[in-house]
């Protein structure tokens, strides 16, 4: 855990004591079970998008993919026969090939990265909404996949599963982010992609790479929210998602111009993110307000951390010119 | 190549700005030591030093950006305790800095008038945009450019565009002019014409600072040398006294080795031979070229010429439009960086901040990024393998840092070119390519990397080495290839070695008598 971190779970602790004391139902099991969920499904989202940013792009497509891979997946399952395993499977090689297909245009047409995700959260909310007529994509099949069910919606000794599905991704992907050579090479490519370039990295390779382990995460995380919501209208399963997955990122540290992150950083932002809108909910604030009081919350913390190092600095013995 | 003396008829006048015991020091780091010195209208000073020597901070004081810890500035009589960027401009001090600071999205009117536009229309206040031209036509004759006022920027070529802040300058009423490595990018020609508007701003009476490593420039152009090292002044030499060595002397306090004799070397095999090659940047020339095993083939000629193309061919940047490359008598393909890496031909780049090195990442890092399976297990980096490799390459190239995980934004120039190099060497090299290698780079560190070039040849690496810096072609080059606008016109051997014949050839002329052959 780096310096950030640290102060980021400090302000997690911090709320969270005062949201206890001013409603001890903050800290009941269930409260915390349900938070935990919320935590573990935009998580898995979230450290998609991380590795997208981490290479100074940017993923608008998240929350129109959990759309289509969530109406695909019931659709496949709950109408069409397909065995869940299979669908499951066919599930993640679409994140992958969209993934790929970002990848391929950014890289090789040199397209920027925002205009076409943003292009991709038009394409697949209409594909969406065309394939289920508009209609909402309700099933109350649960109990038909015993296996399927408990996996995804399943409780542990109150631990939802899909909190430690992000877990159990979250510890693959700090390996992979932060001890692995491909990592190294993420972090090179997103300081300066030119120099890693002429250091003999494939530098359109790993930017590639970093769109499709996105939209794969994004895929495993469709079928957790399709699971736990139960019925998927396509118009509005997902909306904004990528902008939570954006906003947990960049309180965890992660800087837009690429090349500086911590996986650690990203799953406390989405903690702080999900303790907000338990906050909302606990303390009678109007749930319209809800998106208020997120905004105003990361522009605080973004700039705190922002004068606190240029405070810093200021106090810094400064070096010989 | 004309070598007029610059100074003749100059007649110096007392001075009107004078610099009194200025020190500055931060924290324990004494960056500047009772310094003082005189400038009197049309005097061309130049200022030399090592990287670190104080250079930089004796301008920002001049800048008026910090104050000194003691001593004054004085204009025209009028002693000033705390000198500050008001009261720089005040006394007509306008600075010309190594990285030029244009909106290239503007014409040259409107970047010498920026923040002083011409207006018309009242409270509209629209852009005079004939107002402006008249205005900026004069400077633009003044500085001998031959390019008109309502040129865009991002058509200038970088002497162009530092005539352009001169002519700024001009337009400010400057009195003294400091110009800050202006030559340490340009090509030969167009040094040549910088030369030139520095003797008129003389003869108009302008005072200019001039800041080079380059020091045959100075030796040209200034009518006396400052030179400091370890923020003191370490002495001056008047006009008659400016010789490159004597320069050399003061700032480093000691005699620097020539590099000894270079021609009856034993040169190797043929290891990259290129033939017909073809850049996007000149479709219809084709490039040949041989670089033997254990020689340094020094690549001359005026920028544009399509040195850099040619290397970027080499390293897998760009691919060629056409032709074939060889590696020691098989055809090599290079179509990635990762492609050339993989077959030992390396590029030290021009652009060291752009290309070479990752500024933010730990010098440990920068120098096993090209190599990291080897210093992986299983996928994963091995914190032990990179610190070995880097701390063996800090003790072969003497690279000056406190901790290895620093990021290589800390370190001098000079440093960072050995962390660029540092990467290389940690691997096996066979071809070596050398982009202006010691641009921008303080004279110690410089002979260390011609001394390290020397040795990795002596082990039988080719070296290509490309320089716009004609003192360094000629000592540092076993053989020298002259491009002339995409195509190689010519070859030098040692005995033809001379700044007349690299520039003939570099101008597509041919060399008058062959020497030897």
């Amino acid at each position: 855990m780096n310096k950030k971190d640290l102060g980021l779970l400090t302000l997690i602790i911090v709320v969270g004591v005062i949201v206890a004391i001013l409603n001890p139902r903050f800290l009941l099991p269930i409260n915390i079970s349900n938070t935990a969920n919320l935590v573990g499904l935009f998580g898995l989202s979230a450290i998609g998008q991380s590795f997208v940013i981490i290479t100074g792009g940017i993923e608008l497509s998240v929350g129109s993919v959990i759309a289509l891979v969530g109406v695909l997946f019931v659709d496949f399952v709950a109408n069409e026969g397909v065995p869940w395993p299979l669908a499951v499977v066919l599930m993640l090689a679409l994140g992958a090939l969209i993934g790929i297909i970002h990848g391929l245009l950014i890289t090789k047409l040199k397209l920027q990265p925002f205009i076409v995700t943003l292009c991709g959260l038009l394409i697949y909310r209409g594909v969406a909404r065309f394939y289920t007529q508009d209609g909402t994509a309700g099933f109350g099949f649960g109990q038909n996949f015993p296996v399927l069910n408990w996996l995804t919606v399943g409780r542990s000794y109150g631990v939802p599963h899909s909190f430690i599905a992000m877990l159990i991704v979250g510890v693959i992907m700090w390996i992979v982010l932060h001890r692995s050579v491909f990592g190294r090479y993420l972090f090179a490519v997103g300081k300066n992609e030119e120099a890693a370039r002429y250091s003999g990295i494939r530098t359109h390779q790993v930017i590639i790479w970093a769109y499709i382990i996105c939209q794969i995460l994004t895929a495993i995380a469709a079928m957790y929210f399709a699971m736990y919501t139960g019925s998927i209208s396509p118009a509005s399963q997902g909306n904004f998602y990528e902008l939570y997955a954006i906003a947990a990122a960049v309180l965890g540290g992660f800087s837009l111009r690429g090349g500086e992150g911590s996986l650690v950083g990203v799953i406390l932002g989405v903690v702080l993110l999900q303790e907000l809108q338990n906050l909302v909910n606990l303390l009678g604030i109007p749930s319209s307000l809800n998106f208020a009081v997120m905004g105003t919350v990361i522009l605080i913390g973004v700039t705190v951390d922002q004068q606190w190092g240029n405070l810093r600095a200021r106090f810094r013995p400064r070096s010989a010119a | 190549m004309e070598t007029k003396d610059r100074t003749s008829g100059a007649e110096t006048s007392a001075p009107w700005l004078v610099l009194n015991h200025l020190s500055k020091s931060y924290g324990p780091v004494q960056a500047l030591m009772d310094f003082s010195m005189t400038v009197a209208p049309g005097e061309v000073i130049g200022i030399v030093g090592e990287n670190g020597a104080g250079k930089s901070t004796l301008m920002k004081i001049l800048g008026g950006v910090i104050l000194p810890d003691s001593g004054s500035i004085t204009v025209d009589g009028v002693a000033h305790a705390g000198f500050s960027v008001a009261d720089s401009m005040g006394a007509g001090i306008a600075f010309v800095h190594q990285e030029l600071n244009l909106f290239d999205n503007l014409d040259v009117a409107g970047n010498v008038l920026i923040g002083r536009e011409k207006r018309q229309g009242g409270l509209l206040s629209l852009l005079d945009r004939r107002a402006q031209r008249d205005a900026v036509t004069p400077l633009l004759k003044r500085v001998g450019a031959t390019f008109s006022a309502d040129t865009p920027v991002a058509n200038l070529s970088l002497a162009q565009c530092q005539m352009v802040e001169i002519a700024k300058a001009l337009s400010m009423d400057a009195r003294l002019v400091i110009l800050d490595e202006p030559t340490s990018s340009l090509p030969m020609a167009e040094t040549e014409k910088l030369l030139d508007v520095i003797a008129d701003l003389k003869r108009a009476g302008i005072a200019v600072i001039f800041i080079t490593h380059r020091l045959h420039e100075i030796e040209r152009s200034a009518d006396r040398v400052v030179a400091l090292r370890d923020g003191r002044l370490a002495g001056g030499l008047p006009r008659a006294e400016i010789t490159h060595d004597r320069m050399v002397k003061l700032m480093i306090g000691r005699d620097l080795k020539r590099d000894a004799a270079h021609g009856d070397r034993p040169v190797g095999a043929v290891v990259l031979s290129a033939r017909g090659i073809r850049t996007p940047t000149r479709p219809t020339k084709a490039v040949d070229l041989d670089l033997h095993g254990g020689e340094i083939l020094g690549l001359a000629g005026l920028v544009g010429a399509g040195r850099t193309e040619l290397a970027r061919v080499f390293f897998g940047v760009d691919r060629p439009l056409g032709g074939t490359i060889t590696l020691n008598g098989q055809p090599a393909r290079l179509r990635t960086t990762t492609d050339a890496v993989k077959a030992g031909i390396f590029l030290v780049p021009e652009d060291r901040k752009l290309n070479g090195v990752l500024l933010d990442l730990p010098i440990s890092e920068n120098i096993s990024l090209p190599n990291l399976p080897a210093h992986a297990r299983r996928g994963l980096v091995s914190r032990l393998l990179e610190m070995r490799t880097a701390e063996t390459q800090r003790t072969n190239l003497a690279i000056k840092t406190k901790t290895l995980s620093n990021p290589a934004r800390s370190l001098s120039g000079g440093n960072q070119q050995k962390v660029v190099l540092a990467k290389w060497l940690a691997m096996k090299p066979r071809v070596l390519i050398f982009d202006e290698p010691t641009r921008g780079i303080d004279i110690g560190a410089k002979a260390e990397i011609y001394r390290l070039m020397r040795e990795l040849a002596d082990s039988g690496v080719a070296i290509l080495m490309i320089s716009s810096d004609m003192e360094e072609v000629i000592g540092a080059s076993d053989r020298i290839a002259v491009m002339h606008e995409g195509a190689i016109s010519g070859y030098l051997s040692p005995a033809e070695f001379s700044e007349e014949n690299v520039l003939l050839l570099a101008v597509g002329k041919k060399i008058q008598d062959n020497v030897a052959a």
